[in-house]
Order: C-alpha cells, then sequence, then structure tokens
C-alpha cells in the first residue's frame, strides 16, 4: 500500500486549499475564492461518487489507477489555477452582468478537477485496502498536517505562485512513487518532478489581479511605481511611489483643513488599499494634517500622553501621537513585512520612526499584546481599517475579530490610566453600523465592569468620511466636552454624543435621519431596552463577544429583501456581502453534495444490495461523523486561536497538532477493530464528549490565567490540550470504514463520499452557527452528533452471505 | 451642435433604447426620493432630456454597445466603469447645473457624465488622470461636437485654478479626502458631488454646498429608500 504517496497527495490537497485561497485573495476577492474552493472541495465527494459507481473495476491495476490519478492531481492544479486567471471574471460585475455566471461555474469546474483527481486517490486507497482505513487515513491526516505547514511556511519565501508549482510537484512525486515499476525509474523521475517548479519562467505563471483592485488603478496613474514586492500567509504587501503625481492620503482631513500631507509611499495590501508611508523630517509640526482628523480628538484633552497603538500599519497614528507631543508610543502590528517597510526598507523615508527613543515597535498580535503586558497607557487606539472598500463591503465580515469583543474592551479597559481613553477610529457608513456597534460593545463592556450609566462615559466625533470614537472609565467632564466642542467646531467635524449629551443640533454633515440621537436614546436605556433596540436595528449591532467574535457581520434576514429589491437602484452596499457568501456556499455544497451521495444509489443499487448494516445507518454515521469533526475542529481551533494569540501561527500550530494527533488516533484504532469488540467506536466517542465539555467549562477561566503566559509556554498548553481531543477524533471514521470494509466492502467509496459532502457541507456551515449560537454552541451540536454517530455505528451482522449473493464484492 | 452620425441607421435603434432608459430612469427617480426633506420628483426635467441627448453607445467599447442603455454600469477598460445612468442623472441634478454655469469635473472617465453635463448646459472642465483615456475621451467628444468641453489629463488634485471658481465641482474617482484646492475653487453658494463606494456595488453619493462665507455643509444622500432604520417589528 503506498502510504507514503498517500501522504504526499493529502500534503498537496491541503497546501492546494491553502494556496488558493490566497491567490485568490491577490487576484480576485478573497470570498468569492471561498466560494469556488469551497464546492471544488466538493471533488472529495464526486470521487467518492465515481468510485461507488465503478465498484472494485480498478482494483487490479490499483497502483497504476492511483499514479495516473495522482499524476493528474499534480498536471491539473497549477493548469487550472492558470486557466482560472486567464478566464475574463469580473467578480463585482456578477449581479448586472448574467456573462459573469457562466465565467463563474466555468471557475467552479476548472478548481474541481484537482480536487477530485486527488479524492480518487485517497478513495482508490480506501476501497482496496477498506480494512487497513486506521493505517490510510493516519498517513491522509499526518500528510495534511505536513501539508498546513508546508504552504505556510513556503509562502514567507516565495511568490504564492511559485508554491503553487512546488505543491503540485509533490502529487507528481506521489505518482511516481507508487508507480507499479523499476526502481531505476524512480529514482530518476523523483528528483526530476521535485526539481521542475524551480525549472518554470515566473512570466508563464505570473499573476494577473483584477483591474478593479485598488492598485492595479493606482498603478495606471502617471508616474506610478511598484517598488517592492513582499508576500507572506498575512497578505502580499506592495510599495508604490509617485514623485510626478503625489498621493496624498488623509482620510478623514477637515474640508477646512489648512495643511496638506507631505510626501507618501502607498502600501497596498493584496492588492488593496492603500495605506501611506508618510515622509517625516524629524519635526513634528510638519505634520500638521494630522492635527485636523477626527482621529485627532483624544490629543485635545490628553497632555503628552502614553499611547498603545494597535495595529499600526504604515504607521500613520505612530505619527499622530508624536505630532501631539505623545512621551512614548508603543505601536503593535501584526505583519512583520509592513511593520518592516517603516522600521528597515523605508525607515530613513520615514524619519526612521521605530527608532526613535520615545518610540517602541511590537510585532505581535495586538489582543495577546495586551493581555501580556501590564503597562497602563493614556491612551489607546484603534486605527481605521486601511481602506473604505474594506469596511463597505463587508467582505472581512466572517473573518473572527478578537479586537472588537467586549472582552477585548474590558482588557484594554484595564490597561488605561484612570483618565485614560480609548479611542476606536472607523469609516463614516450609512446608515451606520459599525459605528453603532462600536458603542454598543463599549456600552456592554462597561456594564461589566460595573458602570450603571455607560453612555456619559462616550464621545463620538465625525466628519463626512471617518468618525472616532472615544471610551472612557469615568465620565467625560462639562470641561471635557467644552474643548472638545471647539476642536470639533473649528474642523467643521460633528458630535453625536458628548459625554451623556446629544451633539450639536445644526451639523456640518446632515443625516437625512438622527440615526445617532435615536441610537443614544437606546443606549442610555436599560439593559433590556438595550437589548429592544438591537432587535429592532435593521443591521445586525449587539455587541461582538469572544463566543460570537464577527464584528463586521451587520446582516439581518429582515432587511435583506428590501436590500435586494433596492439592488438595483444602488442599494447593494447597504448588504454585507459576507454572510450572503457563506449562505450561498452553503447552499451550493448541499445540493452538490446531495447529488453525489444519491447518484451512486441509483446508478449502483442493482449491485449494492443493502446488507446487515444498512446504507442507512452507513449514511447515518459518516454523515454526523463528517459533520462533527468539522464543527467541532473548527470551533477548537477559534478557542485555541484566542489562547494562542496571532491567527497565523497559532492556526497552523493548532491545525498541525490536531491533525497529527487525529493520524495518530486513526493509526491506534487498527488496535480497536483488531481487538473484536462489538462497538469500538463506544471509548472513543465517551472520549470525545467529555473532553469536550470539559474543555468548554475550563477554557474561558484558563484564557483569562494564561493569556499572559509566554508564547512558548501557551502554545504548549495549547498543544497538550488538543493532543488528546483529537487523538480521540481521529479513530472513528477508520473504525466505520473497517467495519464496513468487513461487512460491506462495496459501501466503501460511498460512505467516503458522503463523509467528504458532510465535511464540506460543515466548513461554512461552522461559521453560521458559530454567528447564531456561538462556539460554545457549536461545540454542544459537535459533541451530540458524534453521541448520533455512536449510535449509528453499522453493527456487523451477516452480511457477508447476502453482499455476496449480490455479487458486489 | 452638429452630429453628423445621427444619420447611421443603426442610430435609430440606439435612439429608441435611449428613450426606453430614460422613461426606466424617470420612472426610478419617481419611486425613489433621496433629496432632503424628500418629496417630489427627485430629477429635474433638463436632467432627463440630457441623457435622452446623450449618445451613451459612443462612450463604450464595442463589444459592450448592446448594453449600453441598459441602466446599469459597464466596464470600459483600464478597471474604469461608466456609472448606471441613474446614478449619472442623479448626480447632474444634485449639481443644480444652470445653463452657462462652469463645471469642473475630476475624473473624466470615457466622458459620458462630462458629455451629461455639456448637455444641461454647462461648460465642463474636465480632468483625468490616466492618458489614456483622457485622450479617447478627448476624441470622443470632438465626434460628437462638444465645443464647451474643456478636457485635460493630469492630476486633478489641484483642480483647474486658471478657470475657477466654479458653480459645481463633480469629484468621480474615489476621494481619499476632499481636496483643499477644490473646495477653495468652488464659488460660494456652488455644489460639490462625490460619489462614495464602487460603481457596481452601489454608490452613496455626498452632496456639499459652499454657503455665501465660504463655510461648507455635506449631505449624504442614498439613492434608495430604505427606512426606517428602526421601530420595524
Amino acid at each position: 500500500m503506498p502510504l507514503l504517496s498517500i501522504a504526499l497527495i493529502s500534503c498537496a490537497a491541503l497546501g492546494l486549499e491553502i494556496l488558493l485561497m490566497r491567490l485568490f485573495a491577490i487576484v480576485q476577492w478573497h470570498h468569492f475564492g471561498y466560494l469556488a474552493v469551497s464546492l471544488a472541495m466538493l471533488g472529495y465527494g464526486a470521487a467518492g461518487a465515481a468510485l461507488a459507481m465503478v465498484g472494485d473495476r480498478p482494483h487490479p491495476a490499483f497502483h497504476k489507477a492511483f499514479a495516473i490519478s495522482a499524476l493528474l492531481f499534480g498536471l491539473t492544479a497549477p493548469i487550472a489555477f492558470l486557466a482560472d486567471q486567464a478566464m475574463p471574471f469580473n467578480a463585482l460585475e456578477i449581479l448586472w452582468d448574467p456573462r459573469q455566471w457562466l465565467w463563474l461555474s466555468l471557475q467552479y469546474l476548472l478548481l474541481f478537477v484537482p480536487f477530485f483527481f486527488a479524492a480518487f486517490c485517497l478513495c482508490l486507497a480506501f476501497s482496496r485496502f477498506g480494512g487497513q482505513s486506521h493505517r490510510i487515513y493516519g498517513a491522509d491526516l499526518w500528510g495534511a498536517s505536513a501539508g498546513g505547514l508546508l504552504a505556510l511556511g513556503l509562502l514567507f519565501m516565495l511568490p504564492p505562485q511559485r508554491v503553487l508549482l512546488v505543491v503540485a510537484s509533490l502529487a507528481l512525486a506521489a505518482a511516481v512513487l507508487a508507480w507499479p515499476s523499476r526502481r531505476r525509474i524512480v529514482y530518476f523521475l523523483l528528483p526530476a518532478v521535485l526539481l521542475l517548479p524551480w525549472t518554470i519562467p515566473d512570466k508563464l505563471i505570473a499573476l494577473h489581479p483584477s483591474q478593479y483592485k485598488s492598485l492595479s488603478h493606482y498603478l495606471l496613474v502617471p508616474g506610478a511605481r511598484t517598488m517592492a514586492e513582499k508576500h507572506s500567509p498575512l497578505g502580499q504587501v506592495t510599495v508604490v511611489e509617485n514623485r510626478l503625481m503625489l498621493l496624498r492620503h488623509a482620510p478623514g482631513l477637515s474640508m477646512s483643513a489648512d495643511s496638506e500631507p507631505p510626501e507618501q509611499l502607498g502600501v497596498f495590501v493584496d492588492g488593496e488599499g492603500p495605506g501611506a508611508i508618510t515622509r517625516f523630517d524629524g519635526r513634528p509640526e510638519s505634520l500638521a494634517f494630522l492635527g485636523q482628523m477626527p482621529s485627532a480628538m483624544p490629543y485635545q484633552l490628553l497632555h503628552r500622553p502614553s499611547v498603545l497603538v494597535l495595529g499600526a500599519g504604515a504607521g500613520m497614528d505612530v505619527l499622530q501621537a508624536l505630532h501631539h507631543g505623545a512621551k512614548s508610543v508603543d505601536a503593535v502590528e501584526l505583519d512583520a513585512n509592513v511593520a518592516a517597510l517603516v522600521a528597515h526598507d523605508h525607515a530613513a523615508f520615514a524619519g526612521r520612526l521605530y527608532q526613535l527613543p520615545q518610540v517602541k515597535l511590537h510585532v505581535a498580535e495586538a489582543r495577546s499584546f495586551v493581555a501580556g503586558s501590564r503597562q497602563r497607557f493614556d491612551l489607546i487606539v484603534l486605527p481605521l481599517a486601511d481602506t473604505f472598500g474594506t469596511a463597505s463591503a463587508g467582505l472581512y465580515g466572517l473573518a473572527e475579530d478578537y479586537l472588537h469583543t467586549t472582552e477585548a474592551f474590558r482588557f484594554y479597559f484595564r490597561h488605561l490610566e484612570p483618565d485614560g481613553m480609548l479611542v476606536l477610529n472607523c469609516w463614516m457608513q450609512l446608515p451606520p453600523r459599525d459605528l453603532i456597534k462600536l458603542a454598543t460593545t463599549a456600552v456592554e463592556a462597561l456594564a461589566q465592569e460595573g458602570v450603571v450609566q455607560p453612555v456619559p462615559h462616550l464621545v463620538l466625533l465625525r466628519s463626512w468620511q471617518t468618525a472616532a470614537l472615544a471610551v472612557k472609565r469615568t465620565p467625560f467632564t462639562a470641561q471635557e466636552v467644552t474643548v472638545l466642542q471647539a476642536f470639533a467646531e473649528a474642523q467643521g467635524f460633528d458630535f453625536e454624543w458628548a459625554g451623556g449629551r446629544v451633539g450639536n443640533e445644526a451639523p456640518h454633515h446632515r443625516l437625512d435621519q438622527p440615526y445617532f440621537a435615536e441610537a443614544f436614546d437606546a443606549l442610555s436605556g436599560t439593559a433590556r431596552e438595550r437589548a429592544d433596540f438591537y432587535r429592532r436595528y435593521k443591521f445586525h449591532i449587539a455587541p461582538s463577544s469572544d463566543d460570537r467574535p464577527y464584528f463586521q457581520h451587520f446582516f439581518t434576514w429582515r432587511a435583506f429583501p428590501e436590500i435586494l429589491r433596492l439592488k438595483e437602484r444602488g442599494g447593494l452596499p447597504l448588504v454585507e456581502m459576507g454572510y450572503p457568501v457563506l449562505v450561498a456556499t452553503w447552499l451550493q455544497a448541499v445540493v452538490f453534495g446531495a447529488l453525489l451521495i444519491l447518484l451512486p444509489l441509483r446508478v449502483a443499487k442493482w449491485r449494492a444490495a443493502a446488507g446487515s448494516i444498512g446504507r442507512g445507518r452507513v449514511f447515518g454515521y459518516f454523515a454526523a461523523l463528517g459533520t462533527a469533526f468539522m464543527l467541532l475542529e473548527m470551533a477548537f481551533l477559534q478557542k485555541f486561536v484566542l489562547l494562542l494569540g496571532h491567527p497565523l501561527y497559532a492556526a497552523a500550530a493548532v491545525l498541525t497538532a490536531f491533525l497529527f494527533f487525529a493520524g495518530a488516533g486513526s493509526r491506534v484504532s487498527g488496535r480497536l477493530s483488531a481487538g473484536g469488540h462489538k462497538m469500538p467506536m463506544f471509548w472513543p466517542a465517551i472520549g470525545i464528549v467529555l473532553l469536550g465539555m470539559t474543555y468548554l467549562a475550563a477554557l474561558p477561566s484558563l484564557l483569562a490565567i494564561c493569556m499572559s503566559w509566554p508564547l512558548a509556554a501557551r502554545l504548549a498548553l495549547g498543544v497538550a490540550l488538543v493532543a488528546p481531543l483529537a487523538f480521540c477524533m481521529g479513530m472513528p471514521f477508520p473504525l466505520g470504514m473497517t467495519r464496513v470494509a468487513s461487512a460491506e466492502s462495496g459501501l466503501l467509496p460511498w460512505a467516503y463520499g458522503v463523509n467528504a459532502c458532510f465535511s464540506v457541507m460543515s466548513a461554512p456551515l461552522a461559521t453560521l452557527l458559530a454567528i447564531e449560537i456561538g462556539f460554545s454552541g457549536v461545540v454542544m451540536l459537535a459533541l451530540g452528533l458524534y453521541v448520533a454517530a455512536l449510535m449509528t455505528f453499522p453493527v456487523a451482522g451477516h452480511a457477508g452471505s447476502r453482499h455476496k449473493e449480490a455479487g458486489y464484492a | 451642435m452638429h452630429k453628423e452620425w445621427q444619420d447611421d441607421p443603426a442610430e435609430a435603434v440606439y435612439a429608441e433604447r435611449r428613450v426606453a432608459m430614460v422613461d426606466e430612469v424617470a420612472q426610478m427617480a419617481q419611486e425613489v426620493s433621496p433629496s432632503p426633506g424628500g418629496g417630489g420628483p427627485a430629477l429635474s426635467p433638463a436632467v432627463l432630456d440630457a441623457i435622452g441627448r446623450v449618445p451613451r453607445h459612443r462612450f463604450v467599447p464595442e463589444d459592450e454597445r448592446r448594453y449600453a442603455y441598459q441602466n446599469y454600469p459597464l466596464s470600459i477598460g483600464h478597471g474604469q466603469t461608466i456609472s448606471q445612468p441613474y446614478i449619472v442623472a442623479l448626480m447632474t441634478d444634485l449639481l443644480a447645473v444652470k445653463p452657462g454655469d462652469r463645471v469642473l469635473e475630476i475624473g473624466t472617465g470615457c466622458g459620458y457624465q462630462t458629455a451629461v453635463l455639456a448637455e444641461v448646459g454647462a461648460e465642463v472642465y474636465s480632468i483625468e488622470i490616466v492618458e489614456s483615456l483622457a485622450q479617447q475621451a478627448a476624441e470622443t467628444f470632438m465626434a460628437l461636437g462638444y465645443d464647451q468641453i474643456h478636457a485635460q489629463a493630469g492630476d486633478g488634485y489641484q483642480g483647474w485654478p486658471e478657470h475657477a471658481p466654479f458653480d459645481g465641482i463633480i469629484v468621480t474617482a474615489g476621494a481619499p479626502h476632499v481636496p483643499q484646492p477644490l473646495v477653495e475653487q468652488l464659488k460660494p453658494g456652488g455644489r460639490m458631488v462625490i460619489p462614495l463606494g464602487d460603481t457596481w456595488s452601489g454608490q452613496e453619493l455626498l452632496l456639499i454646498r459652499k454657503d455665501e462665507n465660504g463655510k461648507t455643509h455635506q449631505h449624504n444622500v442614498l439613492p434608495v429608500r430604505f427606512v426606517p432604520l428602526t421601530g420595524g417589528h
């Protein structure tokens, strides 16, 4: 049995999935990548269906069939992406132009092909060697665990399109190793395929980002020149200069401003932006424009503050603090590539900002930085997202955001000096949703801190374009409000909430409805009145929490029909695309998954008579398992990501550990199968349920205690917690497959397909459920499904004789 | 204005489609009341007449011409788009242009919006940052005989001080902030319109009015009726 090839195929398949998501984020927009890749993953279900229909015909030439399938996987992986890139698909036009649906369907089809061949290899192995499912599944999981690490690791060193070739070469290597032939060929071909990725010229695999991305637009401006491009799994960072037509990036700048930004370099991440590195000559007074934005509000009250900037980006908020005489600035930035632009690559241009004695740069995840810090600050700033597009399109609506939750805000409050201020900056969107949600989250956090009347602790200042919400642990005084009002008047900004009072009556920027005054009234009420307001508002503006960390999720079903009716009149900005895309992803997976499950039943029924274990039982067991595994994995992944801090490293570490220990569990499950237990699934299921419930109960307290530990200690704890759970979760699938193999082996590919289809359906479902019932709810549901799987475990009977009578085995 | 192209028999078909498009835009405007205070049709007859006269198909690439009179945005190459006719009409209406007014446009694009402004009687000064687009638009203006359009390639940030002040300014390219030179070049009593958001997913409009004291007042115009925000159960 080609275990190494199986591991290589799984390694390449997981790597391909990660890479396609990355590549789509660069050339298009990541939510359409998510949509396409999710469906492509149904290639796993399709392979099961295809093999269920052809039965055991490929078995005699197993090695050849496996190798050819692996070869086709390796070849089609890069070809599918390159062909996909050549299609004139414009995601933005999809609601206007019916031709785009055709391109999208072709995109699906192209991406589906490599995953089909990858899955065909695995399914073939299960079908041929079903009695050794624990070994196959173990190799599959260990390969996948290595694939995730490999892809992420390589993305730090190579452009993603080159990594795609490396990943494809692993599949080719799997084909060579599995080929039933002389060793000499293997020795000759193996190095050749592994060297192949390095022989393809850059030009052939160049990425062609959509012409509608911000970077593509900006590069059309005369004089614009790409200075540098850096890659990491966090994004492709591009720096652009233009000496002919200067970039002037000053979002929210007052219309009465008498100053302009100095020379700037544009910084684009995945082609979106720009952010800006601003030329700094060392004189804070040369940055006067930074004093004429809503974000300058806190500096009107704070004298020489100590400032913490959470998400420093290209450094504009750090410069703003320096311009206002901050005595110290701690700048936290997640992306090392972005931080290095200011700290090293363009240090001279940026005035050696991060080398100044009063500035400290921390390349870290903001939430865990705060949790691990013992310092207190006069001001904590959460800057603007880099582009209005990000805010308006809701592209990241479904990414977990642990910086804007009630728990996070309480952390920030505890790191503020008694008179300190938390300032949250955001783009203005109308009708407002993110600003209101920031306020509801802050109000709820203050209430949890024991503040009876939270609204007087809030001040909201807005321009037509950006807004700043300031939150204090103590109420704003009348004197403070007077100072801020003078600043607002001078700059032509508007107050909405001024420390317990509704803002100015004659605004500079008039809204068609008193949105903020209504919110002010509601938030000034009791907890019940606030809850009623959250329920009545047309957008989802209830406070975000660690259990439901979807700050950018504003979608409500109530408003959806109305927004759809307004589509053709430009009403679409009212809907955040993330949630509908997720629902669409789930629905398409359900429809196609159902087809893939039902089709073999129809075609193969004349041959596969139901054995004593019954197709219904097999379906129930593998459907429950496919769903439960994915739900539990995704829910605990999130819980552990919070523990470990950095979303990327944590996800990589946790996922690797998860797959590795699940693989170990699978290997050990062979002993349970061989032990002659009637119900070998019993102990793993009990283990999963007990561990799951224990973690659910203990994790919040554990997180509170451990988040300030050093990373190595948190990592060790995370792996220690993952290990036993994953070990148990690795057992049920091979146990079921082994049981099906012994009773009715013809059902093996179908069982595999059912499991694969339900896994694919469950990925978007996990996020949908987390939004609705929180991660704790998702965990409970998954544990319930494990119990259901235990109850439907295919119990051995006398299937063999009937099965053989049906002529299937 | 001499428009020899109108003799082309194919133009009759486009003219028919244009009439249908105008009807659709007018109907949409009747249903939506984005103007402050609400009530009444949002578009003036002069604006509807103007979009009824501008041959939109001449501003889009050959392969998009058959869609030229659909009431939705179109791709014109270089990553640029031509806005939905309803939005073009609405922006023109919000500028409240009178014949003879001087209007500055930042972001000529394909020139359709420029032509609509010219058709309502404005003397239009238009700046496009992408040279190839500017050139293409200039050729279209010449072919269609729009003498009152003055177009040039360049950076719109500084406006066009030689021809300032302007009665209206329209910024069709995405603006990270409103450049101070543009505010200065707007006449007291003048209006500035800026679309927010991207062309495909729909646009919200920002209307800026400069009062007689030089002070600016802004108002967001949502081109759809989306009320009430709360209170529904």
